[in-house]
């Protein structure tokens, strides 16, 4: 028996709302089969299930807005045996903590430090309370030593008798969850978390992609449009390969300490026509061939531009490349997207004056950018890491 | 195909690259990438489904011409009558 729970897709987020359940009890799913589609601050998101066997019930309902790490779904190994209880929330609710078939939330809650004979529950448990005017004592807790957890705090609501919400006068309004301000207000909250936290340093490298550009229009030149490969597409290869021996750019930076990511999956900022911008993954991105690479690119664009795509997508870039494309500037000063320790920038390729051989000529120029995290890499390094990117764009072929 | 099938086909998948842009008010003589904001992978939308629904190559080199509404025009015009 597994549970399928509101997934974080993203250090800013906190909550999501359900929008519509694309399996119902008795549906069997295999592993990365879609069984939802969530709404977040990034749009609707379509969220996969890594659990294979038989939707055992639903928990959650269409329109309800749950945090991070509520259960949505109960699945069962296949030939395991159903569960007697009648599907849906409010027979759950009823059930005494002991008896919940979920364990306690993923991540353990830090108690905060309590004065004498004070309730002890976990910081986000007394925030959700507050918000929602219920009085902590009147809560049975479930966590370690009895301290009250989110996960009391929502079953104790499902519980009180409806009416007019209490939204207790604890700060502004909650934050609109989609639309143009929900996806400013995680943009704002990700980078100020970056910059709060994050000690970037950041170099520059003019890579001469001559040799790039020719070779693609060669390559181009007798393919049917959908067959044909952008500059992009080489610059996310170029990148992913070269990281593979540059571990220290490649990874998260979790409770204090550095974790390396084995699989490369570089995350693909797009810009989003009416504003704001994402950055969903390219799974082992240094292991597509180019043509994979170009499909997988061009799809994952038009489903994030149409307002879908998957939660796997959106939860685990190990670094990202920001690409300012045909039309944009020269170069780029990126803000790194936490918990990742580096980003990349690619400038608009234009043709700039080059020294070769002693002469000037003219060559197509793409400016490359990197901001890492100085508390996991030093400059040394990265700058290492920029010439293998150009290094690798002067023989496509090899890419 | 005469020019106003191929203008009513061109307008169209411009429409489903922009969704939100109102092309009547789109100058034909303007740079509509440019107008538009139509990144690369948008253009190679575009090319994809012209080549397609107009059964022409569209081949690199020729990406240039379709850079204003009117050239564009001009361009696919002649390519659909020299398949055809």
């Amino acid at each position: 028996m597994g549970l399928f729970r509101m997934p974080s897709l993203g250090a800013d987020m906190e909550a999501g709302t359900l929008v519509e359940w694309l399996k119902k009890p008795g549906d069997k799913v295999a592993s990365g089969d879609i069984l939802a589609v969530v709404e977040t601050q990034k749009g609707a998101i379509e969220i996969e299930t890594f659990e294979a066997g038989v939707v055992d019930r639903l928990m959650t309902e269409v329109g309800q807005t749950v945090p991070v790490g509520t259960p949505l779904a109960m699945i069962r190994a296949e030939g395991e045996k159903a569960m007697a209880q009648p599907p849906l929330s409010p027979a759950l609710a009823q059930m005494p903590p002991a008896a919940r078939p979920w364990p306690a939330p993923p991540r353990p809650p830090v108690l905060a430090a309590l004065p004498g004979g004070e309730i002890k529950a976990s910081p986000a448990a007394r925030k959700f309370a507050a918000e929602h005017g219920l009085d902590l004592s009147g809560i049975e807790g479930s966590g370690p030593e009895g301290a009250v957890v989110f996960v009391d705090v929502e079953v104790a609501l499902r519980r009180a008798p409806p009416g007019p919400a209490p939204r207790a006068a604890v700060g502004p309004e909650p934050q609109k969850l989609s639309g143009p301000e929900g996806m400013r207000a995680a943009i704002a909250a990700a980078m100020a978390r970056s910059k709060r936290e994050i000690p970037h340093y950041y170099l520059g490298h003019a890579a001469d992609i001559t040799a790039s550009l020719d070779w693609l229009a060669a390559r181009n030149a007798d393919r049917a449009p959908a067959d044909r490969l952008l500059f992009g597409a080489l610059l996310l290869k170029a990148a992913a390969a070269a990281l593979r021996q540059f571990p220290e750019f490649n990874g998260f930076y979790r409770d204090g300490r550095f974790e390396p990511s084995k699989s490369i999956h570089v995350g693909m900022a797009l810009a989003l026509r009416g504003g704001g911008l994402i950055a969903p993954a390219i799974h082992d991105t240094d292991q597509l061939p180019l043509d994979r690479l170009m499909a997988q690119m061009r799809d994952l664009a038009n489903r994030v531009r149409a307002g879908r795509f998957r939660s796997s997508e959106m939860a685990d870039p190990t670094v990202t490349l920001t690409s300012l494309g045909e039309r944009g500037a020269d170069w780029v000063i990126p803000v790194i997207y936490p918990p990742q320790v580096a980003i990349l920038g690619a400038g608009t390729p234009t043709a700039e004056p080059w020294v070769v051989e002693g002469g000037v000529v003219p060559r197509q120029i793409c400016h490359l950018t990197l901001a890492a995290d100085h508390r996991v890499s030093d400059g040394h390094r990265g700058a290492l890491l920029l010439r293998a990117i150009a290094d690798l764009l002067r023989a496509p072929e090899q890419l | 195909m005469n020019r106003d099938e191929i203008k009513a086909a061109l307008l169209q998948q411009i429409g489903n690259i922009a969704p939100e842009a109102d092309l009547s008010k789109l100058d034909p003589a303007v740079d509509f990438r440019e107008e538009l904001d139509i990144d690369s992978i948008g253009f190679l939308n575009l090319v994809i489904a012209l080549a397609e629904q107009l059964r022409i190559p569209i081949p690199e080199k020729d990406y240039p011409r379709l850079r204003t509404i009117e050239s564009a025009l001009s361009y696919l015009t002649a390519a659909t009558q020299r398949i055809a």
